[in-house]
This record gives structure tokens, C-alpha cells and sequence, in this order.
């Protein structure tokens, strides 16, 4: 096959090959071979769950985190070949399949998501790496009739005492037979060769020749195509279906009605996407006329105000502190749902027969995906192959497996494999939005001015308890609904963070940063309305109040000192804002200009310490990357809802930072031997307030709600 | 049966001449390098090349190219030397990915224009494009550094 054409065989997985070896995107493991099967001539050795040998010495890492912008397909593999003594460029790079060994141990499944792939990655591939290693030393050590401890390795070598050396491909075979040892003591950073090291993204080749493989571009042997009429109302059900019209148009195959819309099958999607207009569905949505903005909204701040909500955080007792304070600052802030809006829409390749199913598809889940496509292919799920591609965007929305089952129960019905792709529109109105909110915050001085009491008492649905039932009991808070809150930094005696979970009757969804983009706005903000009452100028205030959390206070003085906060240019405002997040430590200074009663945001600076890096290129481009999220979410994001119907239905109206709208943003990573921090979503959750800080110090106007656009500011 | 001159070789397709561009080039041609993202012209995701002119293929009928020459993402060099995709490899810009074809169709387009872009050029040029990871600021650096490796060129 070509790799140009992008076209993949039945039943093949994606690899792509080392950087700088030529043709990236290499497909293999034809047939009803698994990852690890013999192939061909050569063998492929499992030397464990993630490190593939063959003995024509090639070395294959099979990536267990999909890979969707975020360096997992370069970093990973970096983390193994450190104690592997394997340059890491010279290593071939495939998704893995479902495995119980690629559970992500910080979440409990086998998911991407939460910040966690280098985390958790850090220990268990440096530990696969080095036992591979004193295996393959062991083996050649055999064969030389040495010990492994006389014998070193360097880049797919073993070399003997006397200069001897053997590849790894050679001793894979007998090396995966020894016993795996135990209590490797692993490098020490100052030895690291690769880890920390700025290599360019192994992925980047294929990224710039239109050879990647994302989930729209799978192609299989007899594929048909299909686009999904979907509810117009959230959880509408279809009553009636006239398909007479749209069975009569060109290349229409087959109309079937699945679980989640109406799926048109095609020749072609532009052909089965036509078709799909010309279905008459009568949609019965009467599960959600009354839900609209107001009617959530109203709902939210009702179980507010009769709930004391379940407690997050708790020290001392800030209701007493609050009563007896001198002076007392309260405020409400709210923020809207948001769309995800990944850059390839919702898509999902299914090849179902009578004794099994393949899925190809961006996925950040495997696992969920395997179980919803056995259920809609009435298969046990170790029936059901996943193949994971590239992501066109994650950013949480492919946590959620909804796109998948239509796919499947398409393909059942037609007999074939179908590539169901949704439009954006379908995108847009049937995601899984990130969670509104509306949070009372108060704060207490005593008659020193001293800041005695803290508390933020939290409104929200719970997203866990939806993606995973069962796994936020009754009377629990769900930790990913008060990130940034319970965690608040600042050295205050009376502390109460509390969460109200209320349910808003449309389906919620991880976004990146989750909870900390919703807390970080209250918190940050406030601690600025805080300093207003306290008249103190925010950073001061802020530093004052962070003399024990010195990685905190590092960071803000960095940003500080890096964007010149004391002294803004002619007609520019600055605002600060501080978190903890993932196990990172941010801080980011904006700097903005008011023209014409909107904001323009020049710059942003960003300090972080997240610990030790594998690849501080990927952290900065991932602190740049969530940045702009933040950004596009604090200047215009919302999701409208009315009458059941979602507003928005595209980028004109679901509006994006583009080019010209760009601010300048510089990454200042300070240096840390700590463990490694996450880095694919905190600094989204720091742009609104910095932002809206900023705001405040050029036009004196609190914004207590998002987005930005639906103030005016003078 | 309609003839079009992609990446410099006729391809006979058997389709509605209002197919848009972009399907045809993906479902019918094959070649899946130029994305969809908005249908709408909204995200340049689509963008290619007729007769060296930035279009979006997700509302381009095929019918109406004529002979114009179709230039897409994998015609623009057998071996990712062009200065683009250099400057792109050479400043990481890709994240996901996903977009970047049509930002690298957009910037080819805006450099044969203009080999020496200011930002506001770049500004006019690349707004069209949408990145969700939010790589704009490598953008506008790897377009700049591509217009200094043609240059270099003898």
C-alpha cells in the first residue's frame, strides 16, 4: 500500500517508523496477528507489555496512550529508551490494543486523559525499559559465558568485557525467556541521556505530508461511508422515518435507524451526507423542551442556595471566622457550558462479522470503546479488536465512546465495514459539554486586615459519576469538581470548599483542565476582589499570602519579574493569576489593551514548575497550546441552549482564536528535580482570570461571568 | 466522468460535479492528507491549491475546476523538502495535526505570493485557518523561517 494514499489494509494496525528512517507511516501485522505475533521471517519478541524485539533487531514500543497532540507518541517512548540504552529516534512506534497491562494506574482504565501519561508512564516504562535491558545482558552474557553485570549496553547493543558486542535482536529470543528481575535500581537524572532532552516530536514527519493517519482517513478493502441524522433536540428519539427520498438518491446503500440517529450508508460520504438531508424524521423531544440556559442556570443557583454542599476542604470553621470577621467580601460567579469542537469531528470505522468486530478510531479510551462496540455489535468485548489512530484534537471529548455504537450497528446492518463520520454541526450540537457553573464565594478580614476565613461553596454537575458509574458515591464529592478549589494555596486559618452536585439534565464532559478552568476563574478573581478590600495591589497581596508554598510563590515571581508586571506600556493592563494543578505549579501575567469596549490580549507570560520534563519542546508547546484553549473559552466560549436545541452549530458562531487574534506568549519553565507534573491542561485554567484581572486594573469592571464578549467594556 | 489535473497526473472520477473538491480528492482520489473540519469554509482545514491559488475544497464543486491544477498536501514535495514543510519539521508546529495541511497549503500560497511576509501579511493570510491546539505562534514563526530557507536556496 502507499502512504501517500493513507490507505490502510483490513485488520492492520498504524506504525509509523523512527524519525529520520524515511517512509513514517509503515503498516504491518496483516492477517489476524496480534501485536507480538510472529511476522513473516523475522520474529517479533514481547519482551514485555510495551517493548517488541525482532530479531532483524528492530525495536517497536507499543504506545498504550492515544496520541492527540499532546507528544504522548514521542515523550512515552523517550521514558523507555532511557534505560533501554536505545536511542529513542531508532524506535518503531504502534498503538496498543485493549490490555489490562495498559491500564493508566493514575485513573484506573486505560484512558488518556487528566494530565497523566508522562506520571504515570514516568516509573513503570523506565522500570519496562530496564529490565529488558539486564535481560538482554543476561542473555549475551550467557553466550559469552560472562556475567550481565560485566557487560553494558550502548544504543541496541550488548558489548562484552573484551569488546564483543551483540544487537538486541539477536539475544531478544533467549532474553524473554529469562525470569524478569527485580529491584533495578534506575538512572539518576543527572545520567539521563534522552530524558530532558528537546527532541523533535516523532510524529511531526508524517504531520506535514498529509500521511498521517487520523480516525476520518481509515480505509478498508469494500468500505462504505455514512453520515448519522441526529436528534435536533438533546435526547430526542426518532418516531418516524420516511427514507424513501434518501433511498432513492445516488450511491444510498441502506438506511439504518441505531441507538443514537439515523444512519444514511453510502458510496460516499459526500453521497450518503446528502441523502441524509433528505430523510423526513419526525423527532420526538419531549425529554428536554423546558431545558434552556435560564432554566439551568435557575436550577444551579436553587441548589445553591438550599444545600450546604459536601465538603471538599475543611480547616478550622470559616462559617464562625465569617460571623465574627470586621469585614466580609462576598460574590456569586457563573460560567456557561462549553463545546470541545476537536478539529476532526466524531468518526468511527467499524468492520463487524458474525465472529468479531474491528473498530478504527480516534479514541481516548479503549477500553470504554471496546465495551460499546461489542454491546452494539452483540459481541463479548475480547471479540472486538481496537485500533487506535492519531486524534484530530482530544482535549477530554474522545474519553466519551457516543460516536462509536452507530458505526457498528451500521456496519452490522450492512454487512460491510462503514466509516461513519459526523459533520461539524453534529459535533457542535451532540457533544458532551463541559459542565456549567455557579459558585458563591465569601471571604472574611479580621480588624488587623488580616484575610481569617475562605469559603467557596461549589454548584455543578458531576462528570465522573456520568463517564463512570459507580465510581463517585452517594454523598462523595466528585475530585474532578473541585480542582483548584480544594486545593486553594493561600495561608488562610479558616478554610471551608464545599460542592453541590446538581444534575442539569444534558450530558456533561471532561474539558481540558476540567474543574480547574471553572474554579481557577473563581478563585483567582475573588483573590483579586480580596486585594482590592484589603487595598493592596494583587501580586503583593497574593505573595504575602503564599510564604509557605514556595513553589507557588517561585513561579508567580517569575511571571512577575519575566513580564515586567510592575510596569505595563503606555495604555496596556496587567493581570496575574497563580494554581497548582496536575502536580504543576503556573503562574500567568496578561497583558491586555481595551479598544473600542473589547479586549485585546497582547501578551501572556507564563512560569511553571512541573517538576522534572522528558521533553521540555512538548512542554512548552503544551503550555502554548492550552493557552490559546483557554483563551478562545474566556473571549467568547458558551454553548446556548433552548427548547432542547443547542444554538451554536459551527465556527461562525462557535467562535475560535485565529491568527490575527494571537497574543505573544512566552514559557519560562523553571528547572526541578520533582516528580514529573502534568502538562496538557493547566495553564487553560489560569487565562480567564489573569484576563479578566487585567480587565479589572484598566476599566474597573468585575467580570463575574464568561465569556468576556458578553460585556461591555469601556 | 469528469477529468482533474491533481498534484500533476489526470484522474478520471465518476461523480456528481457538485461533489464538493474535498470529497473527491479524499473518498475518490484517495488522498486523505486535506481535512474536513466545517464544510463552511470557516476552518482552511481543506485548503488546496487551484492553478497556485489558496482554496476550500469543502465548497468548491468539482465540476467547476475545469483544468485548473489541483495542488494538495501531498503534491507539494515527494519528500517533505519544500521550505515549508522544512521550517515546519525543523519548529515542531505540529500538535495534533490535524489542521496542519491546510496551514501548510495556506502558507505555501502566502510565500509564492509574498516571499518576504510581514506578521500583518501573515495576519491577512493565515486568519483562515483554525488550529484548536493553538499553534499559531509556531506558525508565524516556521513561515518566517521558511521565507529564509528559500531564500538560502541557489
Amino acid at each position: 500500500m502507499s502512504a501517500a494514499t493513507g490507505a490502510v489494509t483490513r485488520r492492520t494496525v498504524l506504525k509509523a517508523g523512527a524519525a529520520g528512517a524515511g517512509l513514517v507511516l509503515a503498516i504491518h501485522l496483516t492477517g489476524c496477528q496480534k501485536p507480538g505475533a510472529a511476522s513473516g521471517e523475522r520474529k517479533l519478541i514481547a519482551t514485555n507489555a510495551w517493548l517488541r524485539i525482532g530479531t532483524d533487531n528492530s525495536i517497536t514500543f507499543l504506545c498504550d496512550r492515544s496520541e492527540m497532540g499532546q507528544g504522548v507518541y514521542t515523550a512515552l517512548p523517550t521514558i523507555l529508551a532511557e534505560e533501554l540504552g536505545v536511542d529513542p529516534r531508532r524506535i518503531a512506534i504502534e498503538f496498543a490494543p485493549v490490555g489490562d497491562a495498559y491500564k493508566n494506574g493514575a485513573i484506573g482504565a486505560q484512558v488518556t486523559g487528566g494530565s497523566t501519561s508522562v506520571r504515570d508512564a514516568w516509573q513503570k516504562l523506565r522500570v519496562a525499559g530496564a529490565q529488558a535491558r539486564e535481560m538482554l545482558k543476561s542473555a549475551a552474557a550467557r553466550e559469552w559465558d560472562t556475567t550481565a553485570s560485566a557487560c553494558r549496553v550502548e544504543n541496541g547493543e550488548i558489548i562484552s568485557p573484551y569488546g564483543k558486542r551483540l544487537s538486541y535482536g539477536a539475544v531478544a529470543e533467549a532474553a524473554a525467556a529469562l525470569p524478569v528481575p527485580k529491584d533495578i535500581g534506575l538512572k539518576e537524572a543527572k545520567s539521563f541521556q534522552w530524558i530532558g532532552k528537546a527532541l523533535t516530536r516523532f510524529d511531526t514527519p508524517a504531520k506535514v505530508d498529509g500521511s498521517a493517519i487520523f480516525g476520518i482517513d481509515v480505509k478498508l478493502p469494500g468500505m462504505l461511508y455514512a453520515a448519522l441524522a441526529q436528534p435536533p433536540m438533546l435526547g430526542g428519539k426518532a418516531k418516524t422515518i420516511d427514507d424513501a427520498a434518501a433511498k432513492a438518491m445516488p450511491g444510498v446503500r441502506q438506511v439504518v435507524a441505531t441507538g443514537s440517529g439515523v444512519a444514511v450508508v453510502a458510496d460516499s460520504w459526500w453521497q450518503a451526507r446528502k441523502a441524509r438531508d433528505a430523510l423526513k424524521i419526525e423527532w420526538d423531544g419531549a425529554a428536554t423542551t423546558a431545558l434552556n440556559d435560564g432554566a439551568i442556570l435557575r436550577g444551579l443557583r436553587l441548589s445553591s442556595e438550599k444545600s450546604a454542599g459536601l465538603v471538599a476542604r475543611k480547616e478550622g470553621d470559616a462559617d464562625a471566622a465569617l460571623k465574627a470577621a470586621t469585614r466580609v467580601v462576598r460574590a456569586e460567579y457563573q460560567l456557561p457550558l462549553l463545546a470541545h469542537a476537536t478539529m476532526e469531528p466524531q468518526v468511527c470505522t467499524a468492520d463487524v462479522r458474525a465472529d468479531g468486530c474491528d473498530i478504527y478510531v480516534p479514541t481516548q479510551s479503549q477500553a470504554a470503546a471496546q465495551a460499546a462496540a461489542a454491546t452494539a455489535a452483540g459481541l463479548k468485548p475480547e471479540q472486538v479488536d481496537v485500533h487506535t489512530t492519531f486524534l484530530g484534537g482530544g482535549f477530554g471529548r474522545r474519553i466519551d465512546v457516543d460516536f462509536i455504537p452507530a458505526a457498528v450497528e451500521a456496519s452490522k446492518a450492512v454487512g460491510k465495514p462503514v466509516k461513519l463520520l459526523w459533520t461539524r454541526e453534529d459535533d457542535i450540537t451532540h457533544d458532551k459539554y463541559r459542565p456549567p457553573a455557579y459558585d458563591t464565594v465569601a471571604a472574611g478580614f479580621d480588624r488587623d486586615g488580616k484575610l481569617v476565613a475562605w469559603k467557596l461553596h461549589l454548584t455543578g454537575p458531576s462528570i465522573t459519576a456520568r463517564v463512570f458509574p459507580g465510581a463517585v458515591p452517594a454523598g462523595a464529592v466528585d475530585p474532578f469538581a473541585v480542582e483548584a478549589a480544594a486545593n486553594y494555596p493561600y495561608d488562610v486559618p479558616n478554610i471551608l470548599v464545599d460542592w453541590v452536585p446538581h444534575e442539569i439534565g444534558l450530558d456533561v464532559g471532561y474539558w481540558r483542565s476540567v474543574s480547574h478552568a471553572l474554579n481557577c476563574f473563581v478563585a483567582e478573581s475573588f483573590m483579586d476582589e480580596l486585594a482590592l478590600a484589603a487595598r493592596q495591589e494583587p501580586a503583593e497581596f497574593r505573595r504575602a499570602l503564599l510564604a509557605k508554598q514556595t513553589r507557588h510563590l517561585e513561579v508567580l515571581e517569575v511571571a512577575l519579574r519575566r513580564s515586567g508586571y510592575d510596569k505595563p506600556a503606555e495604555g496596556r493592563s496587567r493581570g496575574v493569576a497563580v494554581m497548582e494543578g496536575y502536580g504543576t505549579y503556573m503562574a500567568q501575567v496578561a497583558e491586555i489593551s481595551i479598544e473600542g469596549g473589547k479586549v485585546k490580549v497582547h501578551k501572556i507570560v507564563c512560569a511553571l514548575d512541573c517538576g522534572q520534563t522528558v521533553n521540555p519542546g512538548i512542554v512548552t508547546a503544551q503550555v502554548e497550546s492550552s493557552i490559546v484553549f483557554g483563551l478562545s473559552a474566556a473571549l467568547w466560549g458558551e454553548i446556548n441552549v433552548q427548547g432542547g436545541r443547542v444554538q451554536q452549530s459551527n465556527f461562525h458562531d462557535y467562535r475560535l482564536v485565529r491568527m490575527g487574534e494571537m497574543p505573544v506568549i512566552e514559557t519560562h519553565r523553571i528547572e526541578s528535580d520533582a516528580a514529573p507534573g502534568g502538562i496538557g491542561e493547566p495553564a487553560t485554567a489560569l487565562v480567564a482570570p489573569a484576563v479578566c484581572n487585567a480587565i479589572y486594573a484598566a476599566t474597573k469592571q468585575r467580570l463575574r461571568s464568561l465569556p468576556i464578549a458578553r460585556h461591555n467594556l469601556a | 466522468m469528469l477529468t482533474i489535473n491533481v498534484n500533476g497526473s489526470d484522474r478520471s472520477v465518476d461523480v456528481d460535479p457538485e461533489t464538493p473538491l474535498l470529497w473527491v480528492l479524499r473518498d475518490a482520489v484517495g488522498l486523505t492528507g486535506t481535512k474536513y473540519g466545517c464544510g463552511m469554509a470557516l476552518c482552511g482545514a481543506c485548503t488546496v491549491h487551484l492553478d497556485g491559488q489558496p482554496v476550500r475544497s469543502c465548497v468548491t464543486p468539482v465540476g467547476s475546476i475545469g483544468a485548473a491544477k489541483i495542488t494538495t498536501i501531498e503534491g507539494l514535495s515527494p519528500d517533505r523538502s519544500h521550505p515549508v514543510q522544512k521550517a515546519w519539521i525543523e519548529l515542531d508546529v505540529p500538535q495534533c495535526g490535524y489542521c496542519q495541511s491546510g496551514q501548510i497549503m495556506s502558507a505555501t500560497a502566502l510565500l509564492a505570493q509574498t516571499p518576504k511576509p510581514t506578521d500583518a501579511d501573515i495576519d491577512t493570510a493565515m486568519s483562515g485557518n483554525i488550529c484548536r491546539c493553538g499553534t499559531y505562534q509556531r506558525i508565524r514563526a516556521a513561515i518566517h523561517r521558511a521565507a529564509e530557507i528559500a531564500g538560502e536556496k541557489p
